[in-house]
């Protein structure tokens, strides 16, 4: 049932060109779900995620966020585009997106990343926006910088910044991709850490991820994906210990 | 070389590049106003928004500010619908097609250089703008702008000086500005050298004055790369 889904993706295509990198994916997220979406470059994860909030247009399918369905229309590019742009820019208020290299405007200070959204989207005060900000940049060990500009911070320290601008949209789910991909080893424990507190929280997660043990701990699903198909879905022991299918078995071996 | 002749005519000088600098700063300030539709809609995904930019753009910046002072000055004459218009008394007037011709010249190299940067802008920062649920509008005024006009300082510095140099083409309209000051000043005293060589020399110290006032500007708009981690 679509409608008691967090997040309820149905058949998603998508093509660039002739390439076919998503060849038919459902994903049913329910609310306090953890789902780490794990498989090899090319493998079409990003993409999906991506698809979700509609940053990737995707050539087919049906997207459901917190029980109301996105309105999707075909456009010029063949893809689905938003029919209703109000719509989806609700629907994506709702779902927080943390991205790879973080993406903090590079004109505020940390204080204005993390408020422009409450203040902008959701019209909130800007007292009301600054105290929850302080707030969220003290969860994330941040709040002592908070007049700093993101290129004065650390990668890990940027990427927690990111985190908490999504948190302060009071998302109900959130998406991150590749979250640790851009850091220095060194730091990504503690972006790590945040996501670990967040999951204990209960927040509901897709976490698109090249950290197996991490996906394992936090995790209460996990997929698989392979040249843009679910090859593997299931409980974190049954995919990490006993997988079904080859492919995936071969995947954890190179790298777990 | 007879400096006397320089001592005694650099209050005309003066003059002249007063009216320079008026040319260049109002013609500066309609030009950018101007630009920042143009560029927008030169900017956008959608045929029909950009191909008048589009157009527009091509003609000021393929044919020669001359021309276009020119165009004005001698052409918007010719409509008689203009000349019985409430706005003759101004557009007969050289100061004010030299205004015109300028801005509408600024305006186009402004739009494209506004265009360049907010193709600049880093996709994943548009992306997070997206993500948190911005309409287009707020996403334009709150990032892409802002981001932009940091970035197209430096090339827009370049463009007020060049402005500041094309603006000696008014002289061609009987408009006394530096240059034109200097001539009607040579053909009396017939000291080309020392004159031309005092008025380039103002125009020296205004360029000076505009490069520092955009380093000035550009600094205050990067201060968030200022320090590097």
């Amino acid at each position: 049932m679509p409608e008691n889904s967090a997040i309820s993706l149905k058949n998603i295509h998508k093509s660039f060109g002739d390439l076919e990198v998503l060849k038919g994916i459902d994903l049913q997220a329910h609310e306090h779900d953890v789902i780490s979406i794990i498989g090899s470059s090319g493998s079409g994860k990003s993409t999906f995620l991506r698809c979700i909030n509609l940053l990737e247009t995707p050539t087919e399918g049906e997207i459901w966020i917190t029980g109301e369905k996105l309105a999707l229309s075909r456009g010029k590019s063949g893809d689905l585009e938003s029919a209703d742009h109000k719509q989806l820019a609700h629907l994506r208020s709702r779902v927080g997106f943390v991205f790879q290299n973080f993406n903090l405007w590079p004109h505020k200070t940390l204080i204005e990343n993390v408020i422009e959204g409450p203040t902008q989207v959701l019209g909130q005060s800007k007292d009301q926006a600054v105290a929850y900000a302080e707030e969220l940049l003290a969860k994330v060990g941040l709040s002592e910088r908070k007049d700093f500009y993101p290129s004065q911070l650390s990668g890990g320290q940027q990427q927690r910044v990111a985190i908490a601008r999504t948190l302060a949209m009071d998302p109900q789910v959130l998406l991150f991709d590749e979250p640790t991909s851009a850091l220095d080893p060194e730091l990504v424990g503690e972006v790590l850490g945040v996501m670990r507190d967040l999951a204990c929280e209960g927040r509901t997660m897709l976490i698109v991820t090249h950290e197996m043990a991490f996906a394992r701990e936090v995790s209460n699903k996990i997929m698989f994906l392979h040249q843009g198909q679910v090859e593997e879905f299931g409980s974190p022991e049954q995919v990490f210990e006993n997988p079904t299918s080859e492919r995936c078995r071969e995947f954890l071996s190179t790298i777990y | 070389m007879d400096f006397e002749v320089i001592v005694q005519y650099f209050p005309r000088l003066l003059q002249g590049a007063i009216t320079t600098i008026e040319l260049v700063v109002v013609s500066g300030i309609i030009g950018s106003l101007l630009a920042l539709p143009i560029g927008l809609a030169r900017h956008s995904h959608r045929l029909w928004l950009k191909a008048i930019p589009y157009a527009y753009i091509f003609f000021f910046r393929g044919t020669p500010l001359l021309v276009q002072i020119f165009l004005v000055y001698y052409g918007i004459a010719q409509f008689e619908s203009i000349r019985e218009s409430s706005l003759w008394p101004y557009l007969r007037e050289p100061y004010w097609c030299a205004i015109i011709a300028f801005s509408l010249n600024t305006a186009a190299y402004t739009a494209e250089i506004l265009r360049g940067a907010l193709g600049a802008v880093p996709r994943g920062e548009v992306e997070a703008a997206k993500s948190i649920g911005m309409r287009k509008v707020q996403l334009y005024k709150r990032i892409m702008l802002p981001r932009a006009l940091g970035m197209i300082m430096p090339a827009y510095g370049n463009e007020v000086i060049l402005m500041l140099k094309g603006s000696a083409l008014a002289s061609t309209i009987t408009l006394l500005d530096l240059t034109g000051m200097a001539r009607t000043i040579i053909a009396r005293t017939y000291t080309p050298i020392e004159i031309f060589l005092a008025a380039g020399v103002i125009y020296l110290l205004m360029s000076m004055v505009i490069i520092q006032l955009f380093r000035i500007l550009e600094q205050r708009s990067n201060r968030h790369m200022e320090v590097a981690r």
